[in-house]
């Protein structure tokens, strides 16, 4: 927990403004940057040279050398950005995330290469990657303080239901495996809910940010619990019906689950309420009973993740072949893994991208997935450390959205392929192979390396801005006639809810 | 706000540390029965390309390992005469799994039994290849082939040969039968083919062993648990004379029970005398008796035979449970008595009912492996004969077996006779309910005074007509080879 200590600057929100607090100078940190980049380089081109080396490659691989040598080139280039745009940004989240995509490289890689019929889609992992750390690069350039993306709060909310519709548009939506959550652009097939995780994120954060008060302010109380007014309870009855329709017309219920989990976190860190994670409580509860009663296909993949290890299902088309095959993977791998190339993890169908966390598991055994596992609690720990030490509520929300996404994303779908819960088809962020899933994520990095960049950077003229003062600058300047709500004085200590 | 960020950390961390569980679940405390999931042909996979030892029998591979030239597999398994030991080695297959002594010996054959250990830490340093150890048979080639070759083809069918003083089993043959070289073909295309094609073969079940899987109602050789109950309550005596009436109705039923109608039991329709009934296979002596005796000293003497419980140590699978059944009125007692209703056994079953009283009342345990031997010829096992039971005494035993030599003599089993060979034996013939289809079956042992061998012969379902002498005469052609006659 050393990495929770209470943020150097002091926490927004609070409207503490009167409490001095002593502010450390902050160090850019960029070159301790740079520094941890040769441990995180160096992981994925040991994994990457032992793929290369192992059995099922060919003699005299060497791609593992170019792929290392782009990734530090890329990783090189997001350095400087970094130093030029967003210079006090997190110097952890950069390596970690360099890390688990090398990982993920290597082992896509080593499917390729034990592929039936070769393949070659750690060139376009590659490629992908690099488009998505340039992505990452224009977006700290032409964006440079996250503040700006409050302005837009229902342009966020147009542009996330546009993404979610798209694919069920006849002539570019595509079904892939049961899932309706494809388009086809050319050549390209897209999951636009990949970016539209990010866009309802920024939609979340900047109504939420802007309606928190009202939110808290109104409402009856029933024992320890105060509940919402039926009219502020809108956004919510939107967000559930827009997982609910993911999940009936897109038939995904991973991203219903990530979309509806995501509101849930951004409106209780918000209004400090429980009680609005009650209700959403009883929103899933009664989401999932109808998904349940009425729905063939989450019958079937309930009843897939129920009884997977029955022949007859395990035989049945769309049955419980593919988790199967995953959890063999994985208890072959045992604690220590077979070492790449030695294990079969192509008998995995999407080995290489919704099972990468069976494969990597077969061939690295728990003690190398436990690293992994590891590398995503420090990257989503750092993302948190962002939040807490941002200065503004949208900052905050954003920050705290974008990293709890990670972490469910996570865990939904690998849950769903270590049989916790139904396997959905989502991607694991940065190992899976995919392009969407690369570059939404990579964009996501990016706004996080900015808002933590605004929360560590230290503060122009007298002391820091608290939300309390940036909303009335805010206001003064007319920005945004809905953050001017941001800065009622005192509004959370008048309710007596919050410590921060 | 920074207090519920907190917590919403937590919360991530809680979604973590249950994938971090579950990881730990999957990979190490369920990694083994996942490992051995039927399921699960990564095992197979990962060793099917190794050498594997050979299964042998009178000191012949009957399943060897032989290096292919090229292709997937550096390996590849070979059955020699298929037909005839295919419910024994049973299959080793890519696709299909392995079956039998192929699937129960797999850590010996493979060389990952605990008692290859040290083998395996030699080869470590040396650098050689690990090799599974071979298994020699108990089976007797010339027996096996003899038993094979009496069976009629186009009959379902199967012959056990057992040594009743040691429980070795020295055949176990069984048709139809199947080339087990066609599951073990390397190509998939080519073994779903064999597969759907040996699939449809009427009667085969490719699985399964038939000598001790199918079970069928054993008929009149149950009637030697009779004698042997009959014996220990002193309802039969070896001398006694019994009402031999051709028919006879059972209490609480209206259903006649009879001897068979002009066979030779209706020459004697008043009292006879045991040693005729037996040698005729007479039945209401039988079913009279068995209402004296009672079902709970039946039960517990078939029980002491093997009935009721499976014959699992035996290393072949899946194995059936041979029947008495509980809770008999005294109708479905006098029918059990004659081996009728709901009474069940397979040919091993039978088998060790013979093999019990040629042993003096001591059954052995009928076992099938007699040695294994590490690649570099030391011995690993040896066989040690175990007993099963004491059925009964070695008076009753003896006495039964006199008895026996009647059917052989002058009664229903005379086409078994070979000169030169007391054999003692037992017919039965069991109806199918109420058709015209019976199960033929004999079951004895040889010479009578000193066994060498018990034989049990079973066919199954075919027309009444065709049973006169079938089972008997298979059962000569066996002795005459186990005698060299």
């Amino acid at each position: 927990m050393t990495s929770m200590a209470p943020p150097a600057a002091p926490a927004g929100g609070s409207g503490r403004a009167s409490k001095p607090v002593k502010v450390k100078p902050q160090r850019a940190k960029r070159n301790l940057e740079l520094f941890l980049m040769i441990p995180a380089l160096g992981v994925a081109a040991l994994a990457d040279f032992l793929v290369s080396a192992s059995p099922v490659a060919p003699a005299n691989d060497t791609s593992w050398i170019t792929h290392i040598l782009v990734m530090g080139l890329l990783g090189l280039g997001m350095n400087i950005s970094l130093r030029i745009w967003a210079k006090y940004a997190d110097p952890f989240i950069l390596p970690i995330v360099i890390a688990l995509n090398g990982i993920g490289l290597a082992m896509i890689h080593r499917l390729d290469l034990g592929a039936a019929k070769a393949t070659t889609v750690a060139t376009s992992q590659l490629l992908y990657t690099g488009l998505g750390m340039a992505c990452a690069v224009i977006i700290l350039w032409a964006i440079r303080d996250h503040r700006i993306l409050r302005r837009f709060t229902y342009i966020w909310l147009a542009l996330s239901v546009f993404l979610l519709i798209l694919p069920l548009v006849p002539g570019i939506g595509r079904e892939i495996n049961g899932a309706n959550i494809w388009i086809k652009l050319g050549p390209f097939s897209v999951q636009p809910g990949e970016f539209a995780k990010i866009t309802l994120a920024f939609f979340f954060a900047s109504y939420l940010g802007s309606k928190r008060d009202l939110i808290l302010l109104a409402g009856k109380k029933i024992g320890r619990l105060q509940f919402p007014r039926l009219r502020d309870m809108g956004p919510m009855l939107v967000a559930w019906l827009v997982a609910l329709a993911v999940l009936v017309f897109q038939k995904d219920l991973g991203s219903a689950l990530m979309f509806f989990g995501l509101f849930m976190v951004m409106i209780y860190v918000a209004t400090g309420r429980i009680s609005w994670i009650a209700i959403g409580l009883v929103f899933v509860a009664a989401g999932g009973t109808f998904a349940m009663m009425f729905m063939g296909h989450v019958q079937r993949r309930v009843h897939v993740w129920l009884d997977a290890l029955d022949p007859t299902v395990y035989q049945a088309t769309g049955g419980s072949y593919q988790i199967v095959q995953g959890l063999f993977a994985m208890a072959n791998g045992g604690l220590p893994g077979t070492g790449f190339g030695e294990g079969k993890p192509n008998s995995i169908p999407l080995g290489n991208s919704d099972m990468i966390y069976a494969s990597l598991g077969e061939e690295l055994g728990l003690i190398g997935l436990s690293a992994i596992v590891m590398l995503f609690l420090l990257l989503i720990s750092r993302g948190i450390r962002a939040a807490l030490g941002a200065r503004d509520g949208f900052g905050k929300l954003l920050a705290t959205g974008l990293s709890f996404i990670l972490a469910l994303q996570f865990f939904i779908v690998t849950a769903g392929v270590l049989r916790v819960m139904p396997l959905t088809g989502l991607t694991t962020p940065f190992l899976s192979a995919g392009g969407s899933s690369l570059l939404a994520n990579w964009v996501l990095i990016a706004i996080l390396l900015m808002i933590s960049h605004n929360a560590r950077r230290p503060s122009t003229g007298g002391g820091t801005l608290s939300t309390q003062e940036q909303g009335m600058i805010d206001r003064h300047l007319k920005v945004s006639t809905d953050s001017a709500l941001d800065a009622t004085p005192d509004s959370t200590q008048r309710l007596g809810g919050e410590t921060s | 706000m920074n207090q519920a960020i907190r917590r919403i950390w937590v919360a991530a961390v809680v979604l973590l540390t249950i994938i971090l569980g579950a990881t730990t679940y999957v990979q190490f405390f369920a990694a083994d029965a996942l490992n051995n999931n039927a399921l699960n042909s990564r095992q197979l996979l990962a060793n099917y390309g190794n050498p594997r030892g050979a299964i042998l029998a009178g000191g012949k591979p009957i399943a060897e390992s032989v290096k292919t030239d090229g292709g997937q597999f550096d390996y590849k398994r070979v059955y020699n005469d298929p037909e005839l030991y295919s419910g024994l080695t049973g299959y080793y297959s890519l696709g299909s799994g392995s079956t039998q002594l192929e699937s129960s010996l797999e850590s010996t054959l493979a060389g990952t039994s605990d008692n290859q250990f040290f083998d395996r830490l030699s080869n470590l340093f040396t650098g050689t290849a690990d090799q599974g150890a071979n298994v020699e048979l108990t089976i007797d080639p010339k027996i096996q082939k003899a038993a094979y070759d009496a069976l009629p083809d186009g009959k379902k069918g199967s012959v056990v040969v057992t040594n009743p003083k040691t429980g070795e089993i020295l055949a176990m043959a069984s048709k139809p039968t199947f080339d087990t070289n066609l599951m073990a073909v390397q190509s998939s295309a080519e073994l779903a083919k064999n597969r759907t094609k040996l699939n449809s073969t009427p009667g085969l079940r490719i699985a399964t062993n038939q000598s001790v899987y199918e079970r069928v109602s054993p008929g009149s050789t149950f009637k030697l648990l009779d004698l042997v109950a009959g014996f220990e309550t002193g309802d039969f005596a070896a001398d006694g004379e019994y009402d031999n009436s051709p028919k006879w109705t059972p209490p609480g039923t209206n259903k006649m029970l009879g001897n068979f109608d002009g066979g030779t039991c209706s020459s004697q329709p008043g009292k006879a005398s045991l040693k005729f009934i037996v040698a005729q296979s007479c039945n209401t002596p039988f079913g009279q008796a068995s209402q004296k005796i009672g079902q709970d000293k039946l039960r517990e003497v078939s029980e002491r035979f093997g009935f009721n419980a499976k014959p699992d140590w035996l290393g072949l699978a899946p194995t059936s449970t041979s029947v008495f059944p509980k809770e008999l009125n005294d109708a479905t007692l006098a029918y059990s008595s004659l081996g009728q209703f709901d009474v069940q056994a397979t040919t091993l079953q039978m088998n060790m009912v013979a093999m019990g009283l040629a042993n003096d009342g001591k059954l052995m345990k009928p076992q099938l492996v007699k040695q294994v031997t590490s690649p570099n010829l030391q011995v690993l096992q040896g066989y040690k004969a175990e007993e099963y039971k004491t059925v009964t005494t070695a008076k009753i035993a003896n006495d039964i077996t006199d008895l026996m030599r009647g059917p052989v003599e002058s009664g229903t089993a005379m086409k078994a006779k070979v000169s030169g060979v007391d054999l003692a034996a037992k017919t039965g013939t069991a109806q199918i309910g109420n058709t015209n289809r019976v199960h033929a079956w004999i079951t004895g042992f040889a010479p009578a005074d000193d066994p060498t061998v018990a034989i049990t012969v079973n066919v199954q379902d075919l027309p009444y007509s065709e049973t006169h002498g079938l089972t008997s005469t298979i059962m000569k052609k066996v002795e005459e080879a186990v005698f060299n006659k």
